[in-house]
């Protein structure tokens, strides 16, 4: 009996090292696999061509990245500050201000949102925000467009990112001690006062760090964006002009990757490449926040 | 003075804004995919799959892609839990006098957690090509199960770490192995956090398009074998709204609404039992 | 030198502090409760707090002590379960329903917590913040108020060649007098002190008694603690608290040689 509850012990146990050890190693198994069928490109091409050309002509072998990169920065940078601002007075007034009625709320809120499949978010960026942009935004600003555009990703997007940034954001300002807060008070500030110079500055690290690993789950998102941003490589700084993204690029082009020569290893390095940016990016933010918790 | 409280005034009203309409963006989105879902929404959508002539107006529903997206959703979600949870226990039983260690390994999940389901889909198929297997329900299930791996782990750790280490010495010390510790004790404590975290995986399971649309190809059929290929929800409502048919875009609308629906019940539920256990229980 | 000025303006006002009438009230609770959903936390609390006194809070841990002085300086602001009722009275303003600026009447009160709390800034900048606050704008003026609170404290001579560097890379007995110069630098009348000595090492502990001792002469102190000896070493007055109401107060003398109740007597034994 004692020796079956040893055995089932060590297979047990045996088998959860297994899996932790799995999905811890799981980046670098999907980074080596993505590099195998990646290498091909890199026989022809080296790493800065592909990043740093605007080259791109895949029936030709020319496969430069930088278009793409650029729509994936553009859309990024756009989405940040269209939520950022929002998040951070949300997170404060929710954390500072707000009834225990409005947060008990605004937890399932965050929860939907978050939940709410990219796709949806598509399909309302196309019903919503695609012809707000051709048939109100643009002519004021003069300009003619379809509303598939680089705004419209870039607002589907930072809609996106509200939920995670807003959650990250107030258990940011959540580990703001009481005390200090109440000292702050104590020597004569407001509760304005208070927030901005104690509340915001204790909570620095937190916020960069929200606001990175926010920009890094943007830069990866594909579905929603692909839906509204039009899909055509980027020409113009314009917003109201449509721009590709690099997950878009990739989603897009699937199909008949296998039918041009290394396109398909093209498109695995861009794939790679999106896992090393964002992975490196989380790696960084993560270890901020896990070295200021710790102080 | 005045200055001063004029500067509060307007910071907390413009506080209070962003807070509401983060409420309203919401109840927003709901209201338009539901609005423009429910204009096309009827009981074939619901029963039927695509007959013929159905991309171009004809009759039909997308049961196919619902059946395909339940069949995803639980075949990750199985996978991931098998693997997942022994994991998350692992971490709060035998590492508990580790703190680094676990510290270091919760790092690299969260750091896990940010990489896109494009990614995950990207690597799905270049899995696939290496096995010589095809588009197929089973390859889309192998995708998402990595995809929802982290969220499985990290979900149900968050809850097992909050039990108190008391228990587990009392349960050691009566004794019992630490697998017996594990899914004994740990596991019926923090039930209530591995039924949540069950749930927002199988969640993102079905809502998920990026990772299935290179590994589960699309079809009309429901699938009936692990190796044939499975159309998925959210795909079909890429596919349909890219349709030129005002027909059939209308049904990507409703598709869409069906979609919202199921995520929606599916994280009610999550709510409503995670509430009732931790109720239950001594934490 | 202009700073001299200053100087004689500050111990004018001390002075007139201590002419004074010692023996007048300077804070006056009336019909103070605090509810927490169904707790009742305090219970009708009637107190009055003399001037230039120390008036010591006592009792067991959980009895409200803590509450009670954070309701003087209105603090339950930031605790939103909290709802309070009745009136804390200083200079005629009641704290707790007036309608002037809280920030101002919270002025006249110093806090001094269990633990130090430093403001996430330097060590200047922490002393500084209050002076700021109030409006003045003078950078020499700044500048001499936090050198002459850092001194008022003993901590001058430890800091000065590191004002910029964060008040946190201080240890836990200098932070705490950090606090207390922080404290000072807004001119208040009463110091809200709550357990101050309770993180602290012996020698820290102290420094900190010592520091109350001779500020009782120019402010109103009210020290909550737990630690009897403390209470009769530094105590005017003594209010014994117990389950969120008064149960007992006077001069440490009664209280302590001649308890009334037996609430009291069962602490006094307890506690010894």
């Amino acid at each position: 009996m004692y020796l079956r509850r040893r055995i089932i012990d060590r297979l047990s146990g045996t088998w959860m090292v297994i899996s932790l050890v799995t999905i811890l190693l799981l980046p670098l198994i999907i980074g080596v696999g993505l590099y195998i069928k990646a290498a091909p490109v890199f026989e022809q091409h080296t790493l800065t061509e592909l990043i740093t050309s605007s080259n791109w002509a895949p029936t030709k072998g020319k496969f430069g990245f930088w278009p793409f990169i650029a729509g994936s920065l553009y859309v990024t940078v756009l989405a940040f500050i269209f939520s950022a601002p929002v998040c951070l007075l949300a997170a404060i007034h929710l954390t500072q201000y707000a009834s225990k009625k409005l947060v008990r709320i605004i937890h399932p809120v965050i929860d939907i949102l978050a939940g709410l499949p990219s796709v949806i978010y598509g399909v309302w960026g196309i019903l919503i925000i695609v012809p707000f942009i051709s048939g109100y935004l643009a002519p004021l600003f003069g300009q003619n467009t379809t509303g598939y555009s680089i705004l419209a990703g870039g607002i589907v997007l930072a809609i996106m990112c509200i939920p995670y940034m807003l959650n990250m954001l107030m258990e940011v300002f959540k580990t703001v001690p009481m005390g200090t807060r109440e000292a702050s008070l104590s020597l004569g500030a407001t509760y304005w006062e208070s927030i901005k110079h104690v509340v915001i500055r204790h909570s620095r690290p937190g916020i960069v760090s929200a606001f990175g690993l926010s920009l890094a789950k943007a830069f990866g998102e594909t579905i929603a964006v692909m839906m509204v941003v039009g899909n055509r490589v980027l020409s113009s700084l314009n917003p109201f002009d449509p721009g590709y993204p690099l997950p878009a690029l990739i989603a897009n082009n699937y199909g008949e990757m296998l039918s041009i020569p290394m396109y398909d290893a093209a498109l695995m390095f861009a794939a790679l490449l999106l896992l090393v940016i964002i992975l490196v990016i989380n790696l960084f933010f993560r270890y901020l926040i896990h070295k200021t918790q710790k102080a | 003075m005045k200055r001063k409280n004029i500067e509060e005034g307007i910071f907390k009203i413009l506080s209070a804004v962003a807070s509401y309409s983060i409420i309203a963006i919401l109840a927003f989105i709901l209201l338009i995919v539901f609005v423009k879902g429910f204009g096309a929404l009827n009981l074939d959508m619901i029963t039927k799959t695509p007959k013929g002539g159905f991309y171009y107006g004809g009759e039909g529903g997308v049961l196919n892609a619902i059946v395909g997206s339940i069949y995803i959703g639980l075949g990750s979600t199985v996978i991931a839990i098998i693997i997942g949870a022994p994991a998350a226990l692992y971490i709060n039983v035998h590492l508990i006098r580790f703190k680094k260690a676990q510290n270091v390994v919760r790092y690299f999940l969260d750091a896990l957690w940010g990489i896109p389901p494009i990614v995950y889909g990207a690597f799905g198929f270049t899995l696939m090509l290496y096995l010589g297997m095809n588009a197929s329900l089973i390859a889309g299930i192998i995708t998402v199960s990595l995809l929802i791996l982290p969220i499985m782990v990290r979900s149900f750790d968050e809850v097992l770490c909050t039990i108190p280490k008391g228990l587990h010495e009392a349960s050691l010390a009566l004794g019992s192995t630490k697998t017996e510790m594990a899914y004994k004790v740990m596991f019926k404590q923090g039930f209530s956090g591995f039924i949540t975290a069950v749930l927002l995986s199988f969640a993102r399971g079905i809502g998920d398009a990026a990772a299935v649309m290179f590994t589960a190809g699309y079809t009309d059929l429901i699938p009936v074998t692990f190796d044939e290929p499975a159309a998925t929800l959210p795909l079909a409502v890429f596919f349909q709204l890219s349709s030129p048919i005002p027909e059939v875009r209308e049904r990507a609308y409703a598709s869409a609404a069906i979609l919202t629906i199921m995520i929606l019940v599916i994280s009610l539920v999550a709510r409503f039992v995670s509430h009732r256990y931790s109720k239950s229980n001594i934490n | 030198m202009s700073f001299s000025n200053i100087d004689t303006m500050t111990e004018v006002s001390v002075e007139q502090r201590e002419i004074n009438d010692v023996s007048s009230t300077i804070l006056q609770i009336k019909d103070l409760n605090v509810y927490v959903e169904d707790h009742h936390i305090l219970k009708n609390i009637n107190l009055e707090i003399p001037k230039n006194r120390v008036t010591v809070l006592l009792g067991p841990s959980g009895c409200g002590k803590t509450t009670l002085l954070k309701c003087m300086n209105k603090l339950t602001d930031l605790y939103r379960e909290l709802e309070v009722s009745g009136s804390i009275l200083i200079d005629g303003d009641d704290i707790l329903n007036t309608s002037k600026n809280v920030p101002s009447i919270r002025q006249k009160m110093g806090l001094l917590s269990q633990r130090p709390y430093p403001l996430p800034v330097s060590i200047y900048k922490n002393v500084a913040y209050g002076i700021k606050l109030k409006g003045i704008r003078d950078k020499k003026l700044i500048q001499y108020s936090v050198q002459k609170n850092l001194e008022e404290v003993g901590l001058w001579d430890e800091v000065k060649d590191r004002l910029n560097s964060p008040a946190t890379s201080l240890s836990i007995g200098q932070q705490q007098r950090l606090c207390l110069a922080r404290g000072l630098a807004v001119k208040p009348r009463i110091i809200l002190a709550d357990e101050p000595t309770s993180a602290l090492d012996p020698i820290s502990s102290k420094t900190i008694e010592e520091l109350f001792r001779r500020l009782k002469k120019h402010y109103t102190i009210i020290l909550v603690t737990h630690v009897l000896r403390q209470a009769i070493r530094l105590a005017d007055n003594v209010v014994f608290m117990s389950d969120g109401a008064i149960i007992e107060q006077g001069s440490p003398d009664e209280l302590f040689n001649n308890p009334q109740t037996d609430k009291l007597k069962e602490y006094l034994v307890e506690g010894n």
